[in-house]
């Protein structure tokens, strides 16, 4: 029954941003309020097993989601950006060391593991190929590997990214 | 301002034709999907330029459907790659 | 006009970096290295073109006070944050799909994900 209402907020919200605009009642015509509404019911009802699999409503909380945003428009910003001028200027030299690592990434939730490899994909210099569904390592694909990380077993995930801490701020939203 | 927006809309398209020589050439099944990917991208782009230059908000409805229904394509043919299919 | 200086300069920024992803994409050795260029790049440059459209529909709101521009500037807004999510999901989807798939990655100085999956 959470999960039904949690869904229903959510597509609700997205379908109330997407017509916002078409008439008088706030910025909402009444159509548009019932035809979202009816609309929000049929889905979050089919698909209420999606959202919430893990039957866990840490997330719910609006403090945490407000962490989102400011972890996006601070650290993770500064990090895209210095990752894109280095591809740059790997794109223009032709300078690569190109190989795949295991990272150890000591977050346990699958939210966690989700942030921090969609992080890592975006920002320096790696993709992230395939997870260890036991032990929650990632397998990464780097495009420069640091001279005599090719010896380690495993590498920590504080170690790819040079300027902010992603990893403790994921835990922080997270876990 | 609203003269800036479409040249840049008419390079993108350039380098939409640029990335279909990868798409031709490309020697293994994951190249073309990498390439499909990015035209892709690049069409969500060019659609949200189109949108301000023509004046009409509909190119950027357009634009959402056609990034979340691209992204189904891609996990499909990402899993026929794989074998997973 | 302090507008037409950063709408022309969220441009130029996209353009660059969506030709680099294109020159990446073509030059690169193999497809673990293409998707580094079209992945970030591209994303990178099409979020920045994106971010120009959501500041010229900001400015013009204060010039006209027209609800369409907010409108529009919203809905660019959500089409900016669609595309950076399904960006990096699509491409890891497709290198795991390409490692799956036995495509290894041809100048590499190590493969650990080899040694755990044949």
């Amino acid at each position: 029954m959470i999960a039904f209402f949690v869904t229903f907020l959510l597509v609700f919200c997205i379908y109330l941003l997407l017509t916002a605009g078409s008439g008088t009642i706030g910025f909402w015509s009444a159509s548009e309020l019932i035809a979202g509404a009816g609309l929000s019911i049929v889905v979050a009802g089919i698909t209420r097993k999606f959202l919430c699999r893990s039957n866990n409503y840490r997330m719910a909380n609006p403090l945490r989601l407000l962490l989102i945003p400011i972890y996006l428009l601070g650290p993770f910003l500064v990090e895209v950006t210095k990752a894109n001028v280095d591809v740059a200027g790997r794109v223009i030299t032709g300078r690569i060391r190109p190989g795949i690592i295991r990272v150890s990434s000591d977050l346990k939730t699958d939210l966690g593991i989700f942030i921090l490899a969609n992080s890592i994909t975006l920002t320096p210099g790696t993709i992230t190929v395939d997870i260890d569904e036991k032990t929650h390592d990632l397998f990464i694909h780097n495009i420069n590997i640091a001279p005599g990380d090719e010896q380690k077993a495993t590498v920590p995930a504080r170690e790819l990214f040079s300027i902010a801490n992603i990893p403790a701020w994921i835990r922080r939203i997270a876990e | 301002m609203i003269g800036y927006f479409s040249p840049v809309a008419l390079i993108l398209v350039a380098l939409v034709c640029l990335a279909m020589v990868r798409l031709v050439l490309g020697p293994t099944p994951a190249d073309r999907a990498v390439a499909v990917d990015t035209v892709n991208t690049l069409i969500v782009a060019v659609l949200i330029l189109l949108g301000v230059v023509y004046r009409q908000i509909i190119f950027i409805d357009v634009a959402i459907v056609y990034a979340l229904l691209s992204f189904v394509s891609t996990l499909f043919i990402a899993k026929y790659i794989g074998g997973e299919l | 006009m302090i507008a037409d200086i950063l709408v022309l300069a969220c441009l130029a920024v996209g353009t660059f970096f969506n030709a680099l992803g294109i020159v990446g994409l073509l030059r690169f050795p193999d497809v673990y290295t293409r998707m580094h260029a079209t992945t970030k790049m591209t994303t990178f440059g099409s979020v920045f073109t994106a971010l120009a459209v959501i500041i010229y529909g900001g400015a013009s709101y204060l010039g006209s006070t027209d609800p369409q521009y907010v409108i529009l500037s919203v809905h660019t807004l959500i089409a900016a944050v669609a595309l950076a999510f399904t960006n990096a999901l699509g491409s890891h989807a497709i290198a795991r799909g390409a490692h799956r798939s036995g495509i290894k990655p041809t100048p590499a100085v190590v493969d650990r994900l080899e040694e755990v999956q044949p």
